[in-house]
């Protein structure tokens, strides 16, 4: 009888499964939940979008693409981030489309990093850059960042934790779960920490296009942050693709080279179907991207508003689709205050400390839902948290 | 303002207070702004759309495309106003390409709609000819697909 334990990976063996995950199992048992879970848009991607794909079937276009991706989708790819964020790369060697913008964390991480490089991730954040980091040998090392500097992260905090052995930055903003975003300002403060050292940032800016009060920013516009900037983004959010899994990695060609010998031989390309669609997504998708946006504006004005008014503290997110309130007021854990919703009142939000340590004392509401939904919601939070 | 009446035209069962919180407003200015939006006739009224095909209900819906000889002193406009009067009549288009006016009506039985075409629409003064198209089924109505709604088959994903 084969010994398991000898031959697993002990390093993925001792990565414990996301707290997120283990609150989702316990959802998917119960029945008349009203949740506010869900990390992907409510909308169907756009049927011109989808078209393009079926075009493609129909064509017979099923064959593999070149590894690095179709490059008629790099270079549209290389105009919509030059269109709209002002970022300057080379479709032919300075870009990679990837199976979602995940595939493109792990596949940077993987490039730049050696047994016992640190890697400095911003918490709360999205619950994969911890594990993805010790899978590559690195080592996470957390920065907090706190409601009262609305979840950005602060230079003097980043440069207390920058050890010789520091590789790599983590940047995940607009943030999931927080809400935060980071401005030009802020960024310029970051790039002055970073400027005269080695380290590398990597930059996932997923819901760049869902910023509601100006333009999102990205580090890598920021004078000497491009040569150090791994820019990892996708389609899920933007154009409501997430079952599409593309998505793509901007980056030096010193480091794309690395990359792509990476994706080359873990993935070979991504979905050439998926990438037909992104080539119609970049070309004619910016209108929906405007309404999209704009129905998410209205909703975070709405979530906050209701959440203010049932007397929870909670700081007005600047991005993404999520809101964090702070639950510490009602005297416990964020996981013991988020599993009685669900049990008392059937609502389901994440507990804060999914996303890590400093995490607790929250709670993440996604508002990809409609407004509808968001009302039965709020109106069981109210009714929960005036019973207690 | 816009937004508001667009965000209206989507969702009727918004209620001012709802509004007020997505749009960052005072209710009691909400309320006002409808109000005002009501009188100059630019919110028209409210309705429900509902897929009576899931229902008992016998009903019929046509479309009827007419010709008319324009009137020297009211164009199209007065016998637009005739045709309009009937309650079967659900809405009123002038039109351009080979008809004049789209008629959409509705009614209990193909032979009430026959005969009101007959009777009614066709005796109009400056009638020339009429067109009827049954409607055989309703796909989407008002930018809202018709059929069983889909479930949220989202997964929790992260």
């Amino acid at each position: 009888m084969l010994d398991y334990s000898k031959v697993l990976n002990p390093t993925v063996v001792s990565m414990p499964p996301s707290g997120i995950r283990k609150f989702f199992d316990l959802l998917d048992t119960m029945d008349d939940v009203i949740g506010l879970t869900v990390g992907q848009p409510d909308f169907v991607t756009p049927w011109h979008i989808r078209e393009e794909a079926i075009a493609s079937l129909e064509k017979g276009k099923t064959y593999y693409t070149s590894n690095a991706g179709l490059p008629l989708l790099r270079q549209e790819v290389c105009k919509y981030l030059e269109r709209r964020f002002s970022l300057t790369y080379d479709p032919a060697h300075e870009t990679i489309i990837t199976v979602g913008g995940s595939e493109a964390i792990q596949m940077g991480l993987s490039a730049i990093l050696s047994p016992g490089d640190e890697v400095i991730i911003p918490e709360p954040c999205f619950v994969c850059y911890e594990p993805l980091t010790r899978l590559c040998g690195g080592v996470p090392v957390p920065v907090v960042t706190r409601v009262e500097d609305k979840f950005k992260l602060r230079a003097d905090e980043l440069r207390r934790v920058i050890t010789p052995r520091t590789k790599c930055l983590v940047l995940p903003y607009p943030n999931n779960p927080t809400g935060a975003i980071m401005t030009r300002e802020d960024l310029e403060e970051i790039a002055k920490v970073l400027r005269d050292t080695n380290i590398v940032i990597l930059s996932d800016e997923i819901y760049a296009e869902m910023t509601y009060n100006g333009q999102h920013c990205s580090v890598a516009t920021l004078p000497g942050m491009r040569e150090r900037t791994i820019l990892v983004s996708g389609f899920s959010k933007s154009y409501a693709m997430t079952g599409w899994r593309l998505g793509y990695l901007c980056a030096p060609e010193p480091i794309c080279r690395m990359v792509l010998k990476l994706h080359q031989y873990a993935i070979m390309c991504a979905s050439t179907t998926s990438q037909y669609a992104g080539v119609e997504a970049c070309r004619s998708g910016d209108e929906d991207i405007e309404n999209m946006v704009g129905e998410y504006d209205r909703r975070r004005h709405y979530i906050y508003e209701g959440l203010r008014r049932i007397g929870i503290d909670v700081f007005e997110p600047e991005g993404a689709f999520y809101i964090f309130p702070d639950i510490r007021r009602y005297g416990m854990s964020s996981d013991e205050f988020c599993n009685r919703l669900l049990r008392e009142k059937k609502c389901a939000i994440v507990p804060g400390s999914a996303f890590g340590q400093c995490g607790e004392g929250f709670a993440r509401i996604s508002y990809a839902y409609s407004v509808k939904h968001i009302t039965q919601a709020l109106e069981r939070i109210d009714d929960f948290v005036h019973h207690l | 303002m816009d937004k508001i009446l667009k965000a209206l035209e989507d969702d009727a069962t918004l209620t001012p207070e709802q509004l007020g919180m997505m749009f960052s407003k005072e209710t009691g200015d909400i309320k006002k702004l409808i109000e005002t939006y009501e009188k100059e006739g630019i919110i028209v009224g409210y309705k429900t759309l509902i897929d009576w095909d899931k229902t008992d209900r016998e009903y019929v819906t046509a479309m009827i495309e007419v010709k008319t000889t324009p009137q020297r002193d009211g164009g199209f406009d007065k016998i637009a106003e005739k045709i309009y009067q009937y309650p079967e009549v659900q809405s009123l288009y002038l039109m351009s390409g080979g008809f004049d006016l789209c008629v959409l009506i509705e009614g209990r039985t193909m032979k009430e709609v026959a005969f009101f075409v007959a009777q009614k629409l066709a005796t109009i003064e400056n009638v020339t000819s009429t067109a009827t198209h049954f409607v055989l089924r309703k796909y989407k109505d008002k930018g809202l697909v018709y059929g069983y709604a889909e479930p949220d088959e989202r997964g929790n994903c992260n």
